[in-house]
């Protein structure tokens, strides 16, 4: 058993607590279907199965405890309640922790676990309830028959086996001469066949068996490993093992072996009959052990509308099984390696192309027409790469559910999550980077965005909250939204502890959607509202933070007792992107193409003064904020002979566009994106660095940020200017 | 030549453990991931035995067994259930559809392979 295996172990888990969240939600749902309810068994089967083979003995514990409560759910010996729903959510939650826990170490928490394990025990038929944890070992399979008085043996003995088999035994697939290889393999054996009984020709029947064996084994092997052998044909034959000793430890051993059998003494001495019931004609109704602990397992019926031909079944269900395609599982490390290939193959074309504009040669047009090939293959191969790190969002989903469980719970609210577009593919890192902002906002919807029951019910809401949760592609980003149904942001208060903490002047003059966004600001945080559960020290800064390190944004919009809405906007992979390559004061960087509306050539009719330092755009008839890139950034300190350079019209996430004013634009490309994480740390207006064609870094601008660092050192100051103006 | 085994089991970890084991002892090991694949793969593959787990989605272990005995044919080909259930019932019902025998989860090496010589006469 290797680390590997174990490995492999801890992911099959997480697929099966995935299997087990989505099979509870369907039921919760009213699903309550066999093939539901029985993926659920499977899938904490098969937890247990596999954590047994590694000796984790909590987590197999729990998981049999779980179990035998869904067995009497699959056999309809309990019904599914809503609170035995619940309790079934809260055990699989605590499930999969016991899983983490035996993977990363650490310890849950016991108090929750004992709770756990008494609730499930309430639910678990007395007889049932006994935990019966098998050593791992040939001797768990046949307890009656290994007596350890009979283990110590180590004289050599030699036994009489008397051996004939039931014509049943022939139809299981057991073997007579394997059996006897088996025995040789314990000591020394001579077999005779016993044709006594066999009938004239005339009087044998079909399928019926009359031989028998006669064998001698010498042996210093305990009696229990000859009975090991003969395991699996009990009750399919007639046995006896025999020894010509009569050592004491015979006799006793006799004694033992009649009281677990409930017998009187044995009429012959030293005989062991082995046979431990009846041969019955039918062996299938009668339990071969009869003391051994009795689950009832009932027969699955996989399909009521496969109760047709054989072959209609066959067919039926050769279709469900065609549909998961092949698929192979390879290390993340090699898929990066790829990736970064990918990047280099795509730096090196832009090379190539430069240099090849450079060659001084009367006709390239050959030579371009090859690199445009090589242009697209590379992108076809970029392509098919980031679709091996894209994954579905949905297990991200699921998890989020028991977030949103855990979180009512811990509010004493009602809140539903409704997942919309589970499919919907993302980078890995990015679901990866995910969990954390989403978990935090989602709490925070729970928390402070969904009332109370009595308040909705006050206000002619559904007693249970709503949040929707919701991934889609949008033009070359992926949008995720957290949409609940509650109150809405309370902004008066928002801007109340805005001015309290002295994160905005008392008569700052804020539209709706700025007071929505003072949320995302540092040390922002209304954990002195209510509850230990959202404001946890940590406000919602750290969302924006860590969705702009995955370059996406975060916005908020919010409508007064209707609810609020949490958008995140992501690109579709951080390895690659599109920009448009621009100088600002002599340094060439690079902007994405996503963030830019229009581009366009000023001229000064378009300039329009506002006061001092602020300056407008005109264009067609609507006024746009410059933002001088290279001053904001520090590289020009004098704007005043800014040249009349290049506008970009760039959108911000709210809606706001602004014109960002750099010197000259030179291309637009494709650049692979390296990160300046652990070179450089976190650069205002910057979001990581390329490496262009002629083998020159060159910095990736991240408009957002630069117009939201020019905007709100002035938004005060132009609001006030504005209406200055207005009313001069 | 090698005896071959035809593992079928939905747990990926079983699998990687049977597979781990198996090929150690020297057995050609093949694999499916639920019954009706293990149906589906079982002429082609013609294995010496088969090893079948009882939980399974698409076609359980007893659907194997069913199938596989139900047509005469393979009544000779030794069936392994692999099962957590010691339970005596859960035996006698896979003995009464076919099984040759069982191996309780969880295995080792030792006792599988013990299971495998008995009914293939295989040490390998």
């Amino acid at each position: 058993m290797t680390g590997s295996i174990m490995d492999t172990f801890f992911e099959e888990c997480e697929e099966l607590l995935e299997a087990m969240d989505a099979g509870l939600a369907a039921i919760e749902e009213g699903d309550q279907d066999a093939e539901t309810v029985n993926a659920v068994f499977r899938a904490v089967h098969s937890i247990k199965g596999g954590a047994g083979a590694f000796g984790l003995d909590e987590l197999v514990a729990f998981a049999h405890n779980f179990e035998t409560v869904f067995d009497d759910v699959r056999s309809n010996k309990l019904e599914l309640d809503e609170k035995l729903i619940q309790l079934l959510f809260r055990a699989s939650d605590h499930l999969s922790d016991l899983v983490t826990c035996a993977r990363d170490g650490g310890q849950v928490d016991s108090a929750h676990h004992d709770v756990l394990i008494k609730a499930l025990a309430e639910y678990i038929d007395e007889d049932e309830e006994e935990l019966v944890f098998e050593p791992m070992g040939v001797g768990a399979a046949f307890e009656p028959a290994a007596l350890p008085l009979l283990d110590a043996v180590e004289e050599e003995v030699t036994y009489d086996i008397r051996f004939h088999p039931l014509k049943e035994m022939y139809a299981t697939g057991n073997e007579p001469y394997f059996l006897f290889q088996a025995l040789s393999d314990l000591g020394e054996l001579s077999v005779s066949l016993d044709e006594n009984e066999l009938p004239g020709f005339d009087a044998m029947e079909d399928g019926e068996n009359y031989l028998s064996w006669e064998l001698s084994l010498t042996t210093t092997k305990p009696r229990s490993s000859i009975e090991a052998v003969f395991e699996f044909v009990e009750g399919l034959c007639e046995l006896s093992i025999t020894t010509d000793g009569d050592a004491e430890a015979e006799v006793d051993a006799l004694a033992a072996l009649n009281a677990a059998f409930g017998v009187g003494s044995a009429e012959e001495e030293n005989v062991v009959d082995v046979p431990l019931e009846q041969p019955a004609p039918e062996p299938v109704e009668a339990p071969a052990l009869a003391e051994v602990e009795t689950v009832e397992v009932p027969e699955v019926k996989s399909d009521p509308a496969s109760e047709n031909t054989p072959v209609a079944k066959k067919d039926a269900a050769k279709a469900k099984s065609a549909g998961p395609k092949p698929t192979l599982r390879v290390e993340l490390d090699r898929v990066d390696k790829l990736i970064n290939a990918v990047g280099e193959l795509i730096i090196n074309h832009s090379m190539l192309a430069q240099q090849i504009a450079n060659l001084d040669a009367s006709d390239t047009r050959d030579v371009e027409t090859e690199l445009e090939g090589f242009k697209t293959l590379a992108r076809d191969i970029q392509e098919g790469v980031m679709a091996i790190r894209a994954q579905p969002v949905k297990p991200l989903f699921q998890r989020m559910a028991r977030i949103v469980r855990e979180a009512s719970a811990a509010t004493g609210k009602s809140a539903k999550l409704v997942t919309v577009g589970e499919a919907t593919e993302v980078d890995k890192t990015v679901i990866e980077r995910l969990a954390d902002p989403l978990t935090h906002i989602l709490r925070n919807a729970v928390d402070h965005g969904i009332e109370t029951p009595e308040d909705r019910a006050a206000t002619g809401k559904e007693k249970a909250g709503e949040i929707r949760l919701t991934a889609a592609h949008r033009s070359g980003s992926v949008c995720i939204e957290v949409k609940d149904d509650g109150a809405g942001l309370n902004r008066k208060k928002i801007r109340q502890i805005a001015i309290d903490k002295g994160l905005i002047p008392e008569n700052a003059e804020l539209n709706d959607n700025e007071i929505d966004n003072l949320l995302f600001l540092p040390g922002f945080s209304t954990a002195s509202e209510i509850s230990n559960l959202s404001g946890r020290g940590v406000g919602m800064d750290v969302v924006k933070n860590a969705v702009t390190k995955l370059g996406g944004r975060v916005n908020i919009a919010s409508t007064p007792g209707r609810g609020s809405t949490f958008s995140i906007i992501l690109p579709l992979t951080l390895a690659v992107m599109d920009g448009m390559v621009v100088s600002v004061a002599g340094h060439t960087m690079v902007v994405p193409i996503t963030a830019i509306v229009e581009t366009m050539r000023g001229n000064d009719d378009m300039i329009n003064n506002l006061g001092a330092d602020g300056t407008l755009l005109s264009i067609r008839g609507s006024f746009v904020p410059i933002c001088d890139v290279a001053s904001s950034l520090g590289l020009r300190r004098d704007t005043t002979n800014e040249p009349a350079g290049v506008y970009l019209l760039v959108e911000t996430e709210n809606g706001d566009r602004c014109a960002l004013a750099v010197d000259d634009i030179h291309d637009q490309r494709q650049v692979v994106i390296k990160s300046l994480d652990g070179v450089c740390g976190n650069v205002p207006g910057v979001s990581a660095a390329t490496i262009l064609g002629d083998g020159k870094i060159a910095m990736i601008l991240d408009p957002e940020s630069i117009v939201t660092a020019s905007s709100s050192a002035a938004v005060f100051d132009t609001d006030r200017r504005m209406s200055n103006a207005i009313a001069s | 030549m090698k005896t071959k085994v035809l593992a079928i089991d939905d747990s990926r970890t079983i699998r990687n453990l049977l597979a781990a084991c198996l090929e150690e002892a020297g057995f050609e090991y093949f694999s499916a991931v639920d019954g009706r694949e293990g149906v589906d793969k079982y002429s082609d593959i013609d294995p010496d035995v088969v090893i079948t787990d009882i939980n399974m989605p698409n076609l359980d272990g007893f659907g194997v067994l069913e199938e596989l005995r139900g047509d005469g044919i393979n009544s000779k080909v030794p069936i392994l259930v692999l099962t957590t259930e010691s339970a005596a019932d859960m035996k006698a019902r896979a003995r009464a559809a076919g099984a040759t025998g069982w191996i309780t989860k969880p295995f080792d090496d030792e006792s599988l392979i013990f299971a495998l010589k008995r009914v293939t006469g295989a040490a390998a």
